[in-house]
């Protein structure tokens, strides 16, 4: 197997991993840093279970390589909340009933972060868009959209 | 400090640490010395096994061990046979494969990696069989047998117990159910209608898949974290394969990535133990979305569905044969097709029936539950027939259910008495909230219309639905030193919000803050016996028995006062989380310091619920309480493509008693979304015997894209009295009535019918080119 090593930013701290050049994002985040926040859903990035951030884009970590974020700057749901303070994402998705079982949430959570980042006010449309790639079995999206359009107005 | 107030909401106890992403399911789990699990899986539907040879995959380095046929067959401590109606399933394949993805053989390796090249390396000999691939080819009566024989357990469910396999066929069950005098209720009809509907089978689609890590100790003892809804069931299941009793069996359950009815009864668990047995390690399995197609899905149905009805409405006669492709495995297959049987009236009362329902053998992966249970697969007859009546009469749909549905009092299929049933506040609660015109029926149909080509339409339905009856709920509250409490409970949170229902019954029982209670998850050694987290059944059956528990807390603090402070029992209440005597009121810390002489001690609370076929009351009960739901669709159909879009969808439900309101909006919600899957595009597609779509890109899931502008949760409250504060369960009622209720409103909008589900744009275009031909 071939080996390498990447650097890259996880959360805000700097980190030298050694890695398999085959190893997905998702094994690596989960089993090399023990960030289990995403989840494996699909395998085939169309449930949005998997979401990260690299560079501030939401990217389906089971599907992409994580020597390809050598030198990137990477966000999982982990690093959305500071010691006592949630991100006002998390507090809405609370507030409005966003979510259920909770496998979906980090991915969506992400991906509304994302949208909102590069788009304060998004349209209704522009919200159901943007978070139509991410299932939620359970069937939350109408407390999704809520939760997101709460924090849009703020 | 928040109250355990009930009927107001409450932020859910998993929400912190969902959000937060620190939840942990089970596949973010590892135990030291953990292997691999893989399993190599039939690519056949029908095949006998010749030959297994694993010499090759053994030597495959890192590989702990490979099990076959030979290791369950030849060990005098595993029952290779199990099932939780029978036992036709086998941990891995002993003489025949039965569908495609059948379990064959497993390795457990040091890594995945291994363990997927060792399958590689296990040699099988088929010899393929003629496939038996739909319920009217299984039973033609030259049909290849999938089962030759069917063992059936010693023991099994009380309400199954007269169900059996019909020899020589593939026939898995027949439930009959006959009432009145059927050839004089057709005699009495003014007018008779015959439909055959049918809808395909689908998969839950939970995006956690099933998984498994299973240790097993020196001197035999199993424990096992699942990703299942009945721990208990699990281990009686494993206690009955490995030969132990069930105290060496411990199964713990993490939070659960969904369920909804796909998770009951053992699935990846044997094979686990088995692994982690021959391994001499724990071992970890967990399966790919392709392997979650073939281990459960929902019934493929087709309902045949004669009614005769008066002119004025009246429904007096029906006939009913329903088909469910159970697959090639019962499951639990069998009371699915009772519970549809028992549905084929609808919430209607029929006077003469005839219903055979049938479970039925298939080459295909066995399907079992799925949130709605049978009746999603009636009601999609039932309810579309309806309609059907309607028009034909030129009758308001709405009033022809109303004219024939259940009130309070009335008896069901089975003679006994209904009581809490909201049938009709359901409907019109659905009718208002979509605007619904019943005046339009009586003149010629105007459908309301956009454009020349785009058409609107609105249609309805409705539902009864029962619980798993009898059953039983086991809980433990303990009150400890500080007032604080600790809930012992065997329901699975599976997303459904039942922790939060608990801590408040039992809150508000005893007036402590929802802040000083704790859940503790499910573990089999620790939390009394719960028999399922599915038929709806948690907050009725659950709640009530936590409530008992609280109440015997209550009951033993005034056993304590009355003998530390000579106050006589029935002078003692409680109020606002304090015990209220004549003069003063007490701390419940106060009152256990007085117990126990010092800060410490716990005080243990009981509670049970036992339903059975009768109730409390003395009143014969099949189920334990009655669900009601209706829901109602606005669509706009294009004319020239077919193509439509869900505009709204209203579904109202007999919660009984919202104990979390918010909660409840999300299980109405959730599972009418999940309806509207089913309705509009989800199919397991076959070709052959091959599963084509065992993915989430074939196999369609809704999407926010795919939602309605709105979608209006409504509880109706009519109290169970048997029920905790008046609740009923309601974790399917939402789904069932979907589909009907899209097939309505396409009708309504363009007076084409659509019997086979899904409703897609393609067919409703050929369904318009033929009308307009």
């Amino acid at each position: 197997m071939k080996r390498r090593t990447i650097s890259l930013k996880v959360n805000g701290i700097e980190q030298n991993l050694e890695i398999e050049a085959r190893t997905t994002l998702l094994d690596m985040v989960r089993d090399q840093l023990g960030l289990t926040g995403a989840k494996l859903g699909c395998d085939i990035q169309v449930c949005g279970a998997c979401t990260l951030l690299v560079g501030g884009k939401p990217v389906s970590a089971c599907s992409m390589l994580a020597a390809d974020v050598d030198g990137c700057e990477v966000v999982t749901i982990e690093g959305l909340s500071e010691k006592n303070s949630l991100h006002p994402l998390q507090e809405a998705f609370m507030q409005f009933g966003a979510l259920q079982c909770g496998y979906c949430t980090s991915g969506f959570i992400l991906t509304a972060k994302a949208l909102l980042d590069e788009c304060p006010r998004p349209s209704e449309q522009q919200i159901r868009d943007y978070l139509a790639g991410n299932f939620c079995r359970c069937g939350c999206y109408q407390e999704i959209m809520q939760a997101v359009k709460e924090v849009s107005g703020k | 400090m928040e109250l355990a107030e009930i009927g107001k909401t409450v932020r859910r106890l998993d929400y912190e640490t969902k959000v937060t992403g620190k939840a942990q399911y089970l596949a973010d789990m590892k135990v030291p010395g953990m292997c691999h699990g893989q399993i190599l899986r039939s690519p056949y539907p029908h095949a006998r096994i010749k030959r297994i040879d694993a010499s090759k995959a053994l030597k495959v380095p890192g590989v702990m061990a490979v099990l076959t046929r030979d290791d369950i067959l030849h060990d005098e401590g595993i029952e290779p046979y199990y099932g939780p109606v029978f036992k036709d399933q086998t941990i891995v394949a002993v003489d025949k494969v039965r569908h495609v993805g059948d379990p064959v053989a497993a390795v457990a390796a040091l890594t995945a990696d291994a363990a997927e090249q060792a399958l590689a390396f296990i040699e099988v000999d088929y010899e393929e069989l003629p496939a038996v691939l739909d319920v009217h080819e299984a039973l033609s009566p030259t049909a290849a047998l999938i089962h030759d024989s069917v063992k059936l357990p010693s023991s099994g469910f009380a309400d199954l117990a007269e169900i059996k396999p019909v020899e020589g066929t593939n026939i898995c069950t027949h439930f009959k159910l006959n009432r009145g005098d059927i050839e004089k209720g057709f005699a009495e009809a003014d007018q008779v209608f015959e439909d055959t509907f049918t809808l395909p089978a689908t998969q839950h689609s939970f995006l956690e898949t099933h998984a498994c890590i299973a240790s097993v100790e020196p001197g035999g003892r199993i424990i096992v974290w699942a990703t299942t809804q009945n721990p208990f069931v699990v281990r009686t299941q494993l206690a009955n394969i490995f030969k132990v009793p069930v105290s060496k069996v411990r199964v713990i359950v993490p939070y659960l990535g969904g369920g909804y009815g796909g998770k009951v009864y053992p699935k990846v668990e044997p094979i686990t133990v088995a692994l982690a047995q021959k391994a001499g390690r724990p071992v970890r399995v967990v399966l790919s979305r392709e392997e979650v197609f073939y281990t459960i899905t929902k019934h493929a149905a087709v309902i045949r569905m004669k009614t005769g009805v008066k002119n004025d409405g009246t429904l007096v006669a029906r006939e009913c044969e329903i088909h469910l492709d159970t697959g090639a495995y019962a499951e639990i297959g069998p009371r699915v097709a009772k519970k549809s049987g028992y549905t084929a009236a609808g919430p209607y009362r029929i006077p003469n029936l005839k219903i055979d329902s049938y479970s039925v053998y298939t080459n295909k992966p066995p399907a079992g539950a799925f949130r709605g249970f049978g009746v999603s697969q009636s009601a999609w007859a039932v309810e579309s027939q309806m309609d059907i009546i309607a028009a034909a009469l030129k009758m308001d749909p709405l009033e022809l259910r109303k004219k024939n549905g259940y009130d309070e009092g009335d008896k069901f299929v089975t003679d006994e008495t209904l009581r809490a049933v909201g049938l009709k506040e359901c409907l019109d609660e659905v009718a208002k909230s979509i605007g619904w015109d019943s005046s339009k029926f009586k003149s010629s149909r105007v459908q309301g219309s956009r454009s020349d080509s785009i058409r609107r339409g609105k249609g309805l339905a409705c539902m009864i639905k029962a619980t798993i009856t009898p059953s039983i709920s086991c809980a433990v509250v303990k009150l400890n030193e500080d007032a604080s409490l600790s809930i012992y409970i065997g329901t699975v949170e599976m997303g459904q919000g039942s922790d939060t229902v608990m801590a408040q019954i039992a809150g508000a029982e005893l007036g402590i803050p929802i802040r000083k209670i704790q859940v503790l998850g499910v573990d089999t050694d620790v939390v009394p016996y719960d028999l399922t987290t599915s038929s709806s059944r948690s907050t009725f059956h659950m709640g009530k028995a936590v409530q008992l528990a609280a109440q015997d807390i209550q009951r033993q603090i005034k056993q304590i006062v009355a003998k530390e402070y000579g106050v006589p029992e029935d002078k003692i209440s409680f109020a606002d989380g304090k015990v209220r005597l004549p003069e003063t009121a007490l701390e419940y810390a106060e009152v256990m310091f007085k117990r126990f002489g010092m800060q410490g001690g716990t005080l243990v609370g009981d509670g049970q619920l036992k339903t059975s076929t009768k109730d409390e009351f003395g009143e014969k009960s099949t189920s334990a309480f009655w669900f009601l739901a209706a829901g109602a669709a606005e669509v706009e159909v294009d004319t020239e493509t077919g193509k439509f879009k869900l505009l709204k969808y209203a579904t109202a439900v007999d919660v009984g008693k919202a104990l979390n309101p918010l909660g409840c909006r999300q299980q109405l919600a959730g599972a009418a979304i999940t309806g509207i899957g089913q309705a509009i595009f989800e199919e397991i597609a076959y070709d052959g015997g091959q599963l084509i779509n065992p993915n989430l890109v074939d196999y369609v899931l809704p999407s926010l894209g795919d939602m309605p502008a709105v979608i209006d949760p409504i509880c109706v409250e009519t109290p169970d009295r048997n029920g905790p504060f008046g609740a009923k369960g309601i974790g399917e009622s939402a789904l069932i009535p979907v589909a009907p209720a899209i097939a309505n409103a396409i009708y309504d909008a363009v007076g084409v019918r659509i019997k086979d589900l899904p409703i897609k744009a393609e067919k409703i275009f050929l369904a318009l080119e033929q009308k307009n031909s």
